[in-house]
């Protein structure tokens, strides 16, 4: 029954008592039941990648009207497997006067950013990596590193295009951290700790109730910062020709590819765990395999939010992308960690006064914070809506200007410099 | 505590294994054949003038300041989200007031002009 309920403990438990029965000292089996973990967890994570291609591609199919790849496999599930033989076989090709060392280090930095992700995001309540005290801003530490890995790729690449798009990087990209910070404050103060796992051991109440806002402008953010349409304007097919990677090729190009995947796939798992409650659900504080079921539909609803929003939107125009990072979310996410902190302690400190009990306080709570949200969405739209309208009134029904000759004959024409040579 | 960054420590080792040995691998298994005509740059077929590094619009830059000023400022408030359930009164306010001026500094930014592409 244990082995059922929580298999991880239960295998971790058995190593450890055969490694410590064949007489190694108990620091030495930590380290290798930590590192056979370790190893477990980043398989799951590039395994997963294998998973998410073939969904993603299959719905693009589906939703464009073609079948998506049906030919190997059932229903074509194992297109990716010879993709992947494919590119593994491939020529690595490297362009004269590429800056060598940034250049193959950058897909590396580009998968492992996203990977070391993944050691602190809790898949059920005993199944995760670590929960290290400062799991949020070790999210956005490592998550800095795959963008570090997009940069130095255009830097090095000695093409003008993917120069662009390593500066289009700076500007979106990297810029789009700013709101992703702020809205990720908005959870740690209603849970009050950073810790990934402690953060959904504080969900008892879903944080997307109390703070839709921040939940919004998370996904929004760590959408761009995945840098995927409708915001792939670093990569731009039909402006900069795939920008930042295209002197990429063989598996170069496909780490890229995975590390776009697997972050997308990333963000909705973040998503999932520090908004909607990660693997929280009924029954899996007590059979925590349960828990990782929760997870992974969670996550994967979310994701097709992110493939739909992939598949119908168009590319944002840079200086759009940047209004909307710096002037609509920025503010936005600003003032939603305000109002939470307000509302939060004063809610808390009426809850306190008139003795409520957990369950009112939890309501109160809840509804202070929703009608907090609503109101700050109401006044923001108002003034996003106020200050963009069309100062021009409309044209239909107006004497509209008709061209007439002019009046007076034309002045003598100047001769022009270009006439005046033999 | 300790084992806890020793595990990230483990973790990244394994990643970087993970995503440095097939590139190697790839490499020893796959042709190498280059010739100067496939290894020049690629631009749409044209061929590139002039060095790569040339000097770039300044607004990138701009930017990329930008967000080093917001950036630095925000890793403060993580301490006072974390300490927010032991907070009184006053440090919600000065916390909300340490926000302010983040506020006021984007407002300044977006008054000089330095958050229009141009």
């Amino acid at each position: 029954m244990s082995f059922l309920s929580d298999p991880i403990t239960f295998i971790g438990q058995w190593l450890t008592n055969l490694l410590l029965g064949w007489g190694l000292a108990p620091g030495l089996v930590g380290v290798i039941t930590r590192a056979i973990g370790a190893f477990v967890l980043a398989m799951t994570g590039l395994m997963l990648v294998v998973f998410t291609i073939i969904y993603e591609r299959k719905l693009y199919g589906r939703i464009q009207d073609r079948l998506g790849p049906n030919r190997i496999g059932p229903w074509g599930l194992l297109q990716t497997i010879p993709d992947m033989i494919k590119i593994f076989t491939k020529e690595y090709i490297t362009p004269e006067g590429a800056d060598k060392i940034p250049y193959n280090l950058a897909p590396i930095l580009s998968v492992v950013g996203v990977l070391m992700v993944w050691a602190v995001l809790p898949l059920a309540k005993t199944i995760f990596g670590t929960d290290i005290d400062v799991g949020v801003l070790y999210i956005v530490g490592v998550g800095a590193i795959g963008e570090l890995g997009i940069i130095l790729a255009g830097w090095a690449s000695n093409n003008k295009y993917a120069l662009l798009g390593a500066f289009r990087a700076v500007a979106q990209v990297v810029s789009f951290e700013v709101p992703m910070v702020l809205a990720l404050l908005v959870p740690v103060i209603l849970g009050g700790t950073m810790g990934v796992n402690s953060l959904v051991q504080a969900q008892d109440v879903w944080f997307i109730v109390f703070a839709p806002v921040a939940a919004l402008i998370f996904f929004i953010s760590s959408q761009a910062e995945v840098g995927r349409a409708p915001f792939d304007l670093l990569e731009a097919e039909s402006e900069i020709v795939s920008g930042f990677q295209i002197e990429y090729s063989g598996l170069k190009f496909g780490w890229f590819f995975v590390g776009e995947f697997l972050h997308a796939f990333t963000i909705s798992a973040l998503t999932a765990t520090l908004f909607f409650g990660g693997w929280r659900g009924p029954g899996a504080q007590e059979y925590p395999i349960l828990g990782l079921l929760y997870f992974f539909v969670k996550s994967m609803i979310i994701y097709l939010v992110v493939i739909l929003m992939r598949i119908a939107l168009p590319r944002l125009r840079i200086d759009q992308m940047l209004n909307l990072n710096w002037k609509v979310l920025t503010p936005l996410a600003l003032a939603a960690v305000m109002l939470t902190a307000v509302v939060e302690k004063v809610v808390l400190h009426y809850a306190a006064a008139f003795e409520l009990g957990s369950t009112a306080a939890t309501l109160l709570r809840a509804s202070a914070h929703l009608l907090a949200n609503a109101l700050l969405l109401a006044v923001f739209f108002g003034l996003v809506k106020q200050r963009t309208a069309r100062r021009e009134p409309p044209l239909v029904g107006r004497p509209r200007p008709v061209a007439v000759p002019p009046a007076a004959p034309a002045p003598p024409a100047v001769e022009s410099p270009h006439s005046a040579m033999p | 505590m300790q084992t806890d960054w020793l595990y990230i420590g483990l973790f990244l080792i394994v990643s970087v294994i993970f995503a440095g040995v097939p590139l190697l691998i790839a490499g020893l298994l796959s042709p190498r054949k280059p010739n100067p005509i496939k290894s020049s740059t690629y631009e749409c077929g044209i061929e590139t003038v002039g060095e790569t590094w040339v000097q770039f619009k300044a607004q990138y830059y701009v930017f990329a300041l930008t967000f080093l000023i917001f950036d630095v400022e925000l890793v403060f408030l993580f301490p006072w989200a974390v300490a927010f359930d032991q907070l009184n009164l006053f440090g919600v306010v000065s916390g909300v007031a340490f926000i302010f001026i983040l506020f006021a500094e984007l407002l300044a930014a977006w008054r000089k002009g330095l958050l229009e592409w141009v």
